[in-house]
């Protein structure tokens, strides 16, 4: 069997999804015989690879330019995976929709700036004027909560997928876990 | 036995059972050990139907009735799980989900909530709808607890132990629709109020909507299984 290919990719989120996926440990290298890693925050690949199996998606949607790369992930993948609350939820990015996006970006560049008090202008995407999750622009195919979802989760959860066998979710994981 | 008798015979889940006229629904559906889910239930207080996630259905009825609120009738056939029920309760797991804002991951109640464990025991992973993201106030004004509005689902316990266990009547529930909110007298600040500071409203609420500061940043479990005890020695 040729290995599957799998993604993972970083949208509004900490990271944190990422880390919890790293916290496999040696439990990574059961994986690496069954996957190859194409396209990821982890590996040196820049442009999203034409057909990938499985991509694993943290972060929520947030800019223009998540959306652009969200779009282009469904395009380009067969199983999408929205990892960790904020891709299922939006989660602490959304926090911010109430608020606003004008209100947000003065606190943040000139109420709490020291120094250069400015909005910025260049080389940062443009807000959306809410934050969301991902199911609401693209199709996903698995929702994995949880905030983020445990090493044991991300484990059993991509054995399934891989193997292509039933997956419980519920059993596994909860928003906020 | 005749239609009038003190015991009624019915049907759960195809089941035959026997209730005490006057007993509701989801009474005689938990001591047959039949599960039914609820969220504004809590043993030891008045039901009122507020959460609808009871709901089951009736033969004969073409509505879904609460079964918290629904007092059993002779020959009564009722179902408690079905792929309509289970869409109509997963549906009013979302609603509840979608309106206010129930973030988890940074919730003081996070892992002993009612709505975040209900959510995971129906199967719930997303929320279709989408998020209303309207912001609510929080009240801090009392000297030991706090009530985020943000987290509330309208359940009413709050309402019911403050008047019916306490005695005082302090909260009680304004306005419609979404802009309901849980109020403190005339809508005081709680901290002004003629709250007798008990903290059972606190310990009952299903949500982190009301907490006590001093939990923050550390577990919060509530611990409502104090009413049966109070109401058996308020009855003694
Ligand atoms: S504050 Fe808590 S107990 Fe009161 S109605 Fe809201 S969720 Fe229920
Ligand atoms: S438990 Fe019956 S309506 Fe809430």
């Amino acid at each position: 069997m040729s290995k599957l290919k799998l993604a993972t990719v970083w949208l509004d989120g900490c990271s944190g999804c990422h880390m919890s996926f790293l916290d496999l440990d040696e439990k990574i290298l059961e994986l690496a015989a069954l996957i190859d890693l194409v396209y990821s925050p982890l590996v040196d690949a820049r442009e999203y690879p034409d057909m990938v199996d499985i991509a694993l998606v943290e972060g929520a949607v947030a800019s223009e330019a998540d959306l652009e790369k969200i779009r282009k992930v469904r395009a380009h993948t067969k199983t999408l995976v929205a990892m960790g609350d904020c891709a299922v939820t939006g989660n602490v990015p959304a926090m911010r929709n109430p608020i606003g996006v004008e209100a947000i970006m003065k606190r943040a560049y000139i109420e709490n700036a020291t120094t250069q008090q400015q909005l910025p202008t260049l080389g940062l995407p443009k807000l959306l004027p809410i934050v969301q999750p991902i199911h609401q622009y693209v199709k996903v195919d698995v929702f994995l909560p949880g905030c983020p979802p445990s090493a044991q989760t991300f484990h059993a959860a991509l054995t399934a997928l891989i193997a292509g066998t039933p997956l419980d979710i519920p059993a596994l994981t909860r928003f906020g876990a | 036995m005749s239609p009038d008798s003190d015991v009624k015979t019915l049907t759960i889940d195809e089941r035959e059972v026997s209730a005490r006229a006057g007993q509701t629904v989801l009474d005689v559906a938990r001591e047959n050990e039949i599960p039914i889910p609820t969220l504004c239930h809590l043993e030891g207080l008045s039901d009122v139907g507020a959460c609808r996630l009871c709901l089951v259905e009736i033969a004969g009825s073409p509505k879904l009735l609460p079964a918290c609120v629904t007092t059993v009738q002779e020959g009564m056939q009722i179902t408690t799980d079905s792929e309509r029920l289970r869409k109509h309760r997963r549906t009013i797991l979302e609603m509840l989900f979608a309106e206010r804002n129930h973030v988890c991951s940074v919730c003081v109640a996070n892992n002993h909530c009612e709505l975040q464990s209900m959510a995971q025991s129906m199967g719930l992973t997303h929320i279709r709808l989408p998020y209303r993201n309207a912001a609510y106030d929080v009240d801090a004004s009392h000297i030991r607890f706090t009530v985020d509005h943000n987290r509330c689902i309208l359940c009413q316990r709050c309402i019911r132990v403050c008047a019916e266990i306490e005695g005082a009547h302090v909260w009680d529930i304004m306005n419609r629709g979404t802009n309901c909110l849980v109020i403190t007298d005339l809508k005081d600040d709680w901290g002004a109020s003629t709250c007798t500071s008990c903290g059972k409203c606190v310990e009952v609420c299903p949500t982190g909507a009301l907490f006590n500061k001093a939990r923050v940043g550390s577990p919060h479990p509530k611990k409502p299984e104090f009413l049966p005890y109070l109401n058996l020695m308020r009855n003694a």
